[in-house]
């Protein structure tokens, strides 16, 4: 009986990169080149073909324009699928990003041509319409990807190194009890106010709110400034608790305004992606409308 | 001195207590010696309810005590009651400190001990053995007589003391059972491990105690914990931070003690002494092996290196007549060969000879399928015999060798193993003969190496992978050593050790500088090699310097760098396998560039001038190195050119390049690199990586440094020799047949591990349910969505059966770690997830090149 070594290596196989390429250049802006070719060629038939006059949707070439059109939107759809559905295969979701990029600006023209400028008050023009809106979302998702990350990354660090977001919620945390601890010999009413600091949510506040990173009703900030007021009418003593507690509010207040510069950040990131995709939806179904009411009625 | 017992069991753990539990159910006279007052302290120790596991599972347990996989709790109530049903004698409380032979002195056996100091120097004490009767010394002073004396005592070993002066007055301890009854004192607590930390926080908890409590700490203050309490647990750190914030106790950093008296303590701090109120040391500085206590035994270990063991009989048989070691200080760290080995000790002792070691069928079934059949006994003698390096083993390390190893009969033609190939594992061939193939198109073109040798040294010694094709020349039979026995091979036999450097040596240089060699043409050049260790940040080359030796990096990395305009900028990375130093020996000059390890590694050192004979005799080597040379010339050059006209973009290279170093670079094979340029946060590299793995997310994105917009987050490097491997129990830990580092279904929780693993990647988890399919998640909102489930979804949606058997494995906490989506098509998940193309994983031979001044450097 004769035993081998296991068979080494799993044979399978993998894309190997060595260089941060961003999915906008991706394999040297391959899909801009062929989106833009695309669109030369469209516009150049367009002008080019002779057609029939009438309804340009209904020519061989608004056929082809619509048909591809629809498919494309299907497709660009897809990307929410790929992104989540980790299966196994050599597909890099950059590179689907990349495509869906460059492609979706290119439906501007396809869609455009498409309804041969015929544009007014019914279902189809709202589909027309929907898609833009769609495309102006993801490219003003094309300029946050791009400009917002590195002040997301220089707002975690400092000089003594990355803190995460769960460490930014911990100092709080930490903070707040430290808060609570010194906050102790206080009087009732100064208890009172370093409580709503110790009350409030971190996390709390309107999607507004974290959209503008500022929260105007602030407890932390409204306990530090009437203690602060407070004390310039009592005698100063040495020793005096309310100092304790000054300090750590402060540091409280930074901490707090450093999670929040984060939590604007991110929901900047991710925000438009609350329009492009219930609008990708909207347009999928005014698009079935306009399709439909297309071969029954026109 | 009054009874004189057959046999004293040292230690109660799963070792000890099996002996003493064999010797009472044969009606030995024995006494069971244990340090604390609770049977077995080591698992005592786990943390509560933590899962036990019986590994190898294909072992059969022999004892008078229960074993089988279950809870910590339920295990030690078992074996309490056991013991006391057996009526075994154990007296608690009983420290061993010394053993010695009470009878004549054994003539000729005198061993030597050797000390190292802290500078380096060694200091060699000679003991005289002497025969049986043992005289066993407590701590409290008593002393108990025996014939036999069987050491049990793991390899926890004892608390490192404190030696300043007054470190024994009698309130400098080193323990502390009950902080709650300690009350109105000034405590100094040293040493900032967990801990310390602990004892510290339990004594200032409560104010109203009264206690004065200040612990002190090496290190630094720095706001980030892990830096200034490297080695606590981080929430330990942080809640201790907090109570020094709070003013409940002291912290005191960059503080040492210089004295201590009664009542009070002198401390070193930066700004001088300082002399304040003490009525209670508390030292936890970490605790030393048990081998200096052992040795002062008469007992002989195998070698000075750090993992060696005692050298024993096959009966477990010290140096020391009558003194028998088992357990894990014997070398068996799994509980069920600890308590194997307890009753075959005390059979032997009570004349039982012809007992078979129950690992008899584990090694049946390794030899199982070679031809020829042999009992165990011829097999282990025919590979002893055949095999040079296992020459000098005794019967009973060959047989825990062979645990860990495997035979193989491999027919004529058959791979071994082919070039690239990942493995660190060592062959050596029992029977036959291999060739190494040095063409891979042409069949013809090959080196064979003979019965008794061994190939595959370099997996075994660089990491990396393999670096030729092995082919049977016959057929042949070759034993697979996995890098574990290979270590501990050359730690306990120093033959061994010596064996493999020379043929590696040879090798390497031959693989290196490539055809046309012979292991003739080198002789001289091997003869006069030295291996040496360099230390991280350590230079072999110094620029300006006049020597001309070569250097063949062995072990670890180097980087090369070179001063340009008053800073040092660096120029190329060099992984194990390459060589350096052959600019001055070819064209003379000084040297050129410093050449530093990029973290601990070992080089060979070629003398200069008998490398230059061997060039001079061979022109097409010349010729070789002369093209290798101008190669890494133009590299240098390039830097260099660049550094005028871009200075600024050249410093942040070099700058980046020394901190990927410091992250683990320099020792990696595969790292997962950020560029927080493009990284939008979606943290769908985490969510893929969990939806791939059992739902557990083995990398955290944000975790982890950065420096110039590169961000190395936590999750595995793996290494080229994992730190991770060091002391798994069962061996869980295996380079898998992509190269990458992986922990298999034998893993028992310890957490070794997760501690040793210097980048903290290793998370110490149980697998969450099963989560509802994407599709029903997309559409009917089943399920928590991508990603790792919330814990408060995976505690509802976890199922009890009601069996225990099926419960506990439910709650079953294992190390999880990357594995590099090996097996998986299309490569690692993280990266193929990323939308933006922030993410990749990459060799630091791919990354850390010139390439990157062009793509990255800005
Ligand atoms: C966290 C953790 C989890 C583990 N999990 C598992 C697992 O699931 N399964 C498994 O098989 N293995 C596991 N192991 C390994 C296993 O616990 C040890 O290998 C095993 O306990 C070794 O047994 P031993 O009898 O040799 O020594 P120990 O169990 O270490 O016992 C030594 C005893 O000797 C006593 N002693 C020491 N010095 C003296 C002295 N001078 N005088 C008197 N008494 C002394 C000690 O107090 C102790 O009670 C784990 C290890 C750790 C650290
Ligand atoms: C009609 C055309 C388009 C449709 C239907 C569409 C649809 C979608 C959908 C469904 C997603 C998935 C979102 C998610 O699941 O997280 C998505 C993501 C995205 N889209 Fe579009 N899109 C269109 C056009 C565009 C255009 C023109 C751009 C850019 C110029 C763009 C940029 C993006 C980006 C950057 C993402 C995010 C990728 C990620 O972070 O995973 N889209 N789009
Ligand atoms: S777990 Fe840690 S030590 Fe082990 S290979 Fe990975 S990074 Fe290296
Ligand atoms: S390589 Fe695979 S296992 Fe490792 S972190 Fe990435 S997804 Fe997870
Ligand atoms: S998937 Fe890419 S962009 Fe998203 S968090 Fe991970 S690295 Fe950043």
């Amino acid at each position: 009986m004769a035993s081998i070594a296991p068979r080494r290596r799993t044979g399978a196989s993998r894309e190997r990169t060595s260089t941060h390429e961003g999915f906008l250049a991706h394999r040297d802006f391959r899909w801009l080149k062929i989106s833009a070719a695309l669109a030369v060629l469209l516009i150049a038939l367009y002008i080019w073909v002779p057609l029939p006059a009438g309804h340009f949707g209904s020519s061989w070439l608004g056929y082809t324009l619509g048909t591809i059109g629809a498919l494309l939107i299907l497709w660009l759809t897809m990307l929410g699928v790929r992104k989540r559905a980790i299966t196994p295969g050599r597909w890099s979701l950059k590179a689907w990003t990349s495509a869906h990029v460059y492609l979706g600006m290119l439906l501007i023209v396809v869609g455009t041509l498409h309804s041969g400028f015929a544009f007014g008050w019914n279902v189809h023009t709202l589909a027309w319409a929907l898609m833009m809106l769609v495309i102006v979302s993801g490219m003003f998702g094309i300029w946050v990807y791009a400009s917002l990350p590195r002040a997301l990354s220089e707002n975690r660090y400092d000089a003594e190194g990355a803190i995460t977001e769960k460490q930014m919620v911990e100092a709080i945390r930490s903070l707040d009890r430290q808060i609570h601890d010194a906050a102790q010999p206080l009087d009732a009413e100064s208890a009172a106010l370093v409580n709503r600091s110790l009350e409030e949510d971190p996390f709390a506040g309107t999607f507004w709110n974290r959209l503008t990173g500022r929260y105007p009703r602030d407890a932390t900030r409204t306990a530090a400034a009437e203690l602060r007021q407070r004390r310039a009418f009592l005698p100063r003593r040495a020793d005096d608790p309310l100092d304790k507690v000054d300090a750590l509010l402060t540091r409280k207040e930074a901490m707090l305004s450093r999670m929040r510069r984060h939590l604007k950040l991110k929901t900047w990131l991710q925000a438009w992606l609350h329009v492009h995709v219930p609008v990708t939806f909207a347009l999928i179904a005014a698009l079935s409308a306009h399709v439909v009411a297309v071969f029954f009625y026109w | 001195m009054s009874e004189l017992y057959k046999v004293a069991i040292v230690g109660s753990g799963p070792a000890g207590m099996s002996a003493a539990s064999r010797a009472a159910q044969l009606g030995l006279d024995h006494v069971l010696l244990e340090k604390t007052d609770h049977l077995s302290d080591t698992i005592f120790k786990y943390q509560k309810g933590k899962h036990v596991m019986a590994t190898p599972s294909q072992l059969i347990l022999r004892s008078d005590q229960e074993f089988d996989a279950g809870k910590r709790e339920d295990i030690l109530e078992r074996w309490n009651a056991r013991t006391a049903a057996l009526g075994v004698n154990v007296k608690y409380n009983a420290e061993v400190k010394a053993i010695r032979g009470t009878g004549p002195a054994i003539e000729g056996s005198i061993q030597k001990i050797v000390t190292r100091a802290r500078d380096g120097s060694t200091t060699t004490t000679e003991v005289q053995r002497h025969a049986p009767p043992y005289a066993i010394e407590l701590a409290n002073g008593e002393t108990i007589m025996a014939e036999t004396v069987v050491l049990a005592i793991g390899t926890q070993g004892n608390p490192n003391l404190m030696r300043c002066p007054g470190a024994d007055l009698p309130h400098v301890t080193y323990q502390l059972d009950d902080p709650t009854a300690i009350l109105d004192e000034h405590i100094v607590v040293v040493g900032t491990g967990d801990a310390g930390i602990e004892n510290a926080r339990g004594l200032a908890e409560d104010p109203a105690q009264g206690n004065v409590v200040t612990i002190l700490n090496r290190s630094p203050k720095s706001a980030n914990v892990r830096e200034s309490f490297a080695t606590a647990k981080e929430p330990n750190a942080k809640a201790l931070a907090e109570d020094d914030a709070a003013g409940k106790l002291t912290i005191r950093y960059e503080t040492e003690t210089k004295a201590i008296e009664p009542g009070w303590i002198t401390l070193n701090t930066r700004d001088g002494e300082e002399r304040i109120r003490c009525d209670r040391v508390i030292a936890r500085i970490g605790s030393a092996p048990p081998r200096g206590f052992v040795e002062a035994c008469g007992i002989e270990f195998a070698s000075n290196d750090r993992l060696a063991f005692p050298t024993l009989s096959p009966q477990f048989e010290s140096s020391a007549p009558g003194i028998f070691v088992i357990g894990a200080l014997a070398g068996y760290p799994l509980i069920k060969h600890c308590m194997n080995q307890g009753y075959d000790v005390v059979e032997f002792i009570a004349g039982n000879t012809a007992l078979k070691p129950a690992d008899e069928p584990l090694l049946e079934a390794k030899f199982a399928s070679l031809p020829g059949s042999r009992s165990v006994n011829d097999w282990l003698e025919f590979l002893r015999e055949r095999v040079s390096i296992l020459e000098g083993m005794t019967t009973l390390q060959l047989r825990e060798f062979m645990l860990d190893s495997d035979a193989r009969f491999y027919p004529s033609g058959a791979t071994v193993f082919e070039k690239n190939d990942p493995g660190s594992s060592l062959f050596a061939i029992a029977d036959g003969s291999v060739h190494v193939r040095l063409d891979p198109n042409d069949a013809s073109k090959v080196v064979p190496i003979p019965q008794g040798s061994i190939f595959g040294e370099v997996g075994l010694i660089s990491g990396r992978r393999r670096g030729a094709t092995i082919v049977a020349a016959q057929d042949c039979i070759c034993v697979e050593i996995s890098r574990n026995a290979a270590l501990k091979l050359q730690s306990q036999v120093p033959s061994a050790r010596r064996a493999i450097e020379r043929i590696s040596i040879e090798r390497q240089l031959l693989q290196m500088f490539g055809s046309g060699l012979t292991s003739g043409d080198v002789v001289e050049v091997v003869e006069t090699a030295k291996i040496l260790s360099v230390r991280a940040g350590d230079a072999i080359i110094r620029e300006g310097d006049d020597d001309k030796d070569i250097y063949v990096i062995r072990v670890g990395s180097m980087i090369v760098e070179k001063e340009v305009g008053g800073k040092p900028v660096f120029l190329s990375y060099l992984p194990a396998g390459s060589y350096v130093g052959e600019m001055a020996l070819i064209d003379g000059g000084q040297r050129t560039a410093t050449v530093r390890a990029a973290i601990k590694s070992e080089v060979i050192r070629v003398d200069g001038e008998a490398f230059g004979r061997v060039l001079a005799a061979k022109p097409a080597l010349l010729e070789r190195a002369r093209k290798d040379m101008e190669v890494r010339r133009r590299t240098n050059a390039f830097v260099e050119s660049k550094k005028d006209s871009f200075s600024g973009i050249v410093d942040l290279y070099s700058e980046q390049a020394k901190f990927l170093v410091s992250q683990g670079l320099g020792e990696a094979t595969d790292v997962l690199l950020i560029d927080e340029r493009l990284c939008v946060g979606c943290d769908n590299c985490e969510k893929a990586c969990a939806d791939s793995h059992d739902g557990l997310s083995r990398l955290d994105r944000e975790a982890g440094k950065s420096f110039a917009h590169l961000h190395v987050p936590t999750s595995c490097r793996h290494c080229e020799h994992p730190h991770c491997m060091a002391d798994c129990p069962p061996n869980a830990i295996q380079r898998g047949p992509d190269g990458e580092v992986r922990i298999n279904d034998t893993c028992i929780g310890c957490g070794n591990c997760q501690r040793n693993c210097p980048y903290g990647v290793i998370r110490m988890d149980k697998v969450p349910p099963k989560k509802p399919s994407l599709l029903s998640w997309l559409f009917f909102g089943k399920g928590p969505g991508p990603g790792e489930p919330p814990a408060r979804w995976s505690k509802k949606n976890t199922h009890y059966t009601g069996d225990p058997a099926v419960d506990e494995a439910l709650d079953r906490k294992k190390a999880i770690k990357c594995d590099m989506c090996a097996g998986i098509e299309g490569g690692p998940s993280c990266v193929r997830a990323c939308p933006t193309g922030a993410a990749i994983r990459v060799s630091p031979d791919e990354f850390l090149t010139v390439a990157r001044l062009e793509n990255e450097g800005a």
